[in-house]
């Protein structure tokens, strides 16, 4: 049977975890996902599609998630150096679901990110998490974004992490 | 106004590009008259419409259109506006319709295009036909091997003869399907790049920006187990291309291939599991093809570019991309991913996982490519001030011209301005 899990505790984590990727502390943020976490963003004309037949934005596997923190945080990757600067506020947090030590939880957010030349872009969307208990702590085992906009297109590129 | 924003010296080789060109608000207004109403502009692939009465809404240069299949199965292009007063008639973004119906005073058309319902039609009492009234095409609408294109030139010369020497290579990408029939995959990619529409035709070809604009997709493939040949001198590409004009501002890369292939080049990434499968992919490969022509499908790569806006990516995967200029500085990506009607489930999803590896918005290079659009778009506000872009790299090159030289690029300007240097349009 599942630990109970409060909506605090699952708060206390999404709230840590948005801390750490404003604030480009990724390798810590890694501390967070469990060794087979995933990572997805769906295109936004097929949000519910499968990416094993569903061309989407962004399928990360945890090696591909960890090489995507390598790249971000190289001077190299040009797309976020310098960084974006990001302020997501994560709200409306629902546990939707649990099933043995996995929780599923539901929340909007709203990030803004500002580059160089006063370049401002607004996401908002619905993420949709796995977490697992794993013994007193709790870690993300998949993530999911819903971009809410109809098309990516404004948005530009997503390459930093939403 | 006709004039030429090239400057083409064979006999000093040098090719320098006005840059007035990618800046210029009155260039894209020529442009939209000598460019996208002359040319063959790709609207859609066959397999984006499975079943009849299926449709898709896009816009292509500049205009809403509709994209469909009639109830009997026969494919159209509509320009999505209403014959009455304008409105389009079809504001989704996919589905199955057997009518489009406008919302503003309910003039309803069947998916073939003919005016059926005219509410209150009675009150017409001049020459009102609605057989005349029917939703209007663009002048010409034709495709090759299920690639649509439409043509807003009634008297352009037939798409086959259009894209000329390019058939052969979208015949190559083709054969990768045993039944040589590909088909958009589900979900669109879309991305806005604050550039100048035309440096997405020169990134998608040049080859000679991999080494210091993707380090870090490199990394990532040295990483993961692909061997990586370091350039011995300077920074440029690691392995041989050829660049390859195909006549009427078409062109392609010829490269081979380092980097893996969904369609049986393994690479680590795609696990030990996969091998077995994607031998037998090579296989099939080999028996229909025969040996070199095999080797062509799975051991080359190839960025192949229809003038004047749509980039066919067989590389790390393979993409159809086409974009269109938004204003000067700003242009509209819309990328789909192309695969054998035929396979696997495993395979199909090895194919996806392998774009994201390098192409769109969330993948490990598409965001430094629009990093560099970008960055030149910013740096040409000083193009009064510095205003010839040098693109001399390779010219009078006594060999074959590589992939990382120039050539294929200044082939591109070379047409573009020939356009815009006529009086026509």
């Amino acid at each position: 049977m599942a630990e109970s899990v409060s909506r605090p505790e699952v708060e206390d984590l999404l709230y840590r975890e948005a801390a750490l990727l404003d604030e480009w502390r990724l390798e810590e943020w890694l501390e967070l996902l469990t060794e087979d976490a995933a990572y997805y963003v769906p295109p936004n004309d097929h949000p519910k599609g499968d990416h094993h037949n569903t061309l989407f934005i962004l399928a990360d596997d945890i090696v591909r998630i960890r090489e995507r923190v390598k790249r971000l945080m190289s001077p190299d990757c040009h797309a976020e150096y310098p960084h974006s600067r990001t302020r997501r506020l994560i709200g409306n947090v629902r546990i939707i679901g649990t099933d043995g030590d996995l929780v599923t939880v539901a929340a909007n957010f709203i990030c803004h990110r500002y580059r160089r030349y006063e370049r401002i872009r607004e996401y908002t969307g619905a993420y949709r998490y796995v977490l697992k208990r794993e013994g007193t702590k709790l870690r993300i085992r998949e993530r999911r974004v819903f971009i809410d906009a109809y098309e990516l297109g404004s948005l530009g590129s997503l390459s930093f992490i939403l | 106004m006709p004039r030429s924003y090239i400057i083409d010296d064979p006999v000093r080789k040098r090719f320098l590009l006005d840059r007035e060109a990618l800046v210029s608000p009155a260039v894209l207004q020529e442009e939209m008259a000598k460019i996208f109403s002359k040319c063959w502009i790709y609207v859609g692939h066959s397999s984006e419409l499975k079943q009849p009465n299926d449709f898709v809404t896009r816009k292509v240069a500049g205009r809403p259109v509709i994209f469909n299949r009639d109830a009997r199965g026969e494919i159209h292009c509509f320009l999505n506006t209403c014959r009455h007063r304008g409105a389009i008639v079809c504001t989704e973004r996919e589905g199955s319709r057997r009518s489009f119906r406008c919302v503003y005073h309910g003039w309803a058309y069947r998916n073939d295009g003919a005016l059926g319902i005219v509410p209150g039609a009675e009150a017409y009492k001049g020459e009102f036909d609605t057989r005349e009234l029917g939703l209007k095409s663009p002048a010409r609408f034709e495709s090759y091997r299920n690639f649509w294109f439409l043509n807003l030139d009634p008297d352009a010369v037939e798409l086959r003869d259009y894209l000329g020497r390019a058939k052969d290579y979208i015949d190559l990408v083709l054969d990768q399907s045993p039944s040589g029939s590909m088909e958009i995959v589900t979900g669109t990619q879309e991305y806005d790049v604050a550039a100048n529409w035309k440096l997405m035709v020169e990134n998608s070809v040049d080859d000679y920006h991999l080494p210091s604009t993707h380090a870090t997709w490199l990394n990532y493939m040295a990483n993961s187990g692909v061997k990586i040949e370091r350039p011995a001198e300077g920074r440029v590409l690691p392995t041989k291309g050829l660049a390859v004009d195909l006549g009427n501002g078409h062109f392609t890369t010829d490269n081979v291939n380092f980097r893996g292939r969904p369609v049986a080049a393994w690479i680590p990434i795609y696990g030990e599991d996969a091998k077995p499968e994607m031998e037998e992919i090579r296989g099939e490969l080999v028996q229909r093809l025969g040996a070199e022509r095999a080797k062509r499908v799975a051991d080359t790569n190839r960025n192949l570019i229809i003038f004047p806006n749509l980039v066919i990516n067989d590389g790390s995967s393979v993409t159809v991309r086409t974009f269109f200029p938004e204003a000067p500085a700003n242009m509209h990506v819309t990328a789909w991913a192309l695969g054998p009607v035929e396979e696997s489930e495993s395979a199909r999803a090895r194919r996806l996982d392998a774009f994201l590896t390098f192409y769109g918005p969330g993948g490990f290079a598409t965001p430094d490519d629009v990093e560099a659009l970008e960055l030149v778009q910013q740096g040409l506000a000083n193009w009064q001030e510095v205003r010839w872009t040098e693109m001399s790299r390779g010219m009078g090159r006594e060999e074959e011209q590589l992939n990382s030289d120039e050539h294929h690029l200044r082939i591109f300007w070379r047409r573009w301005n020939q356009l815009m240097d006529s009086a026509d349009g």
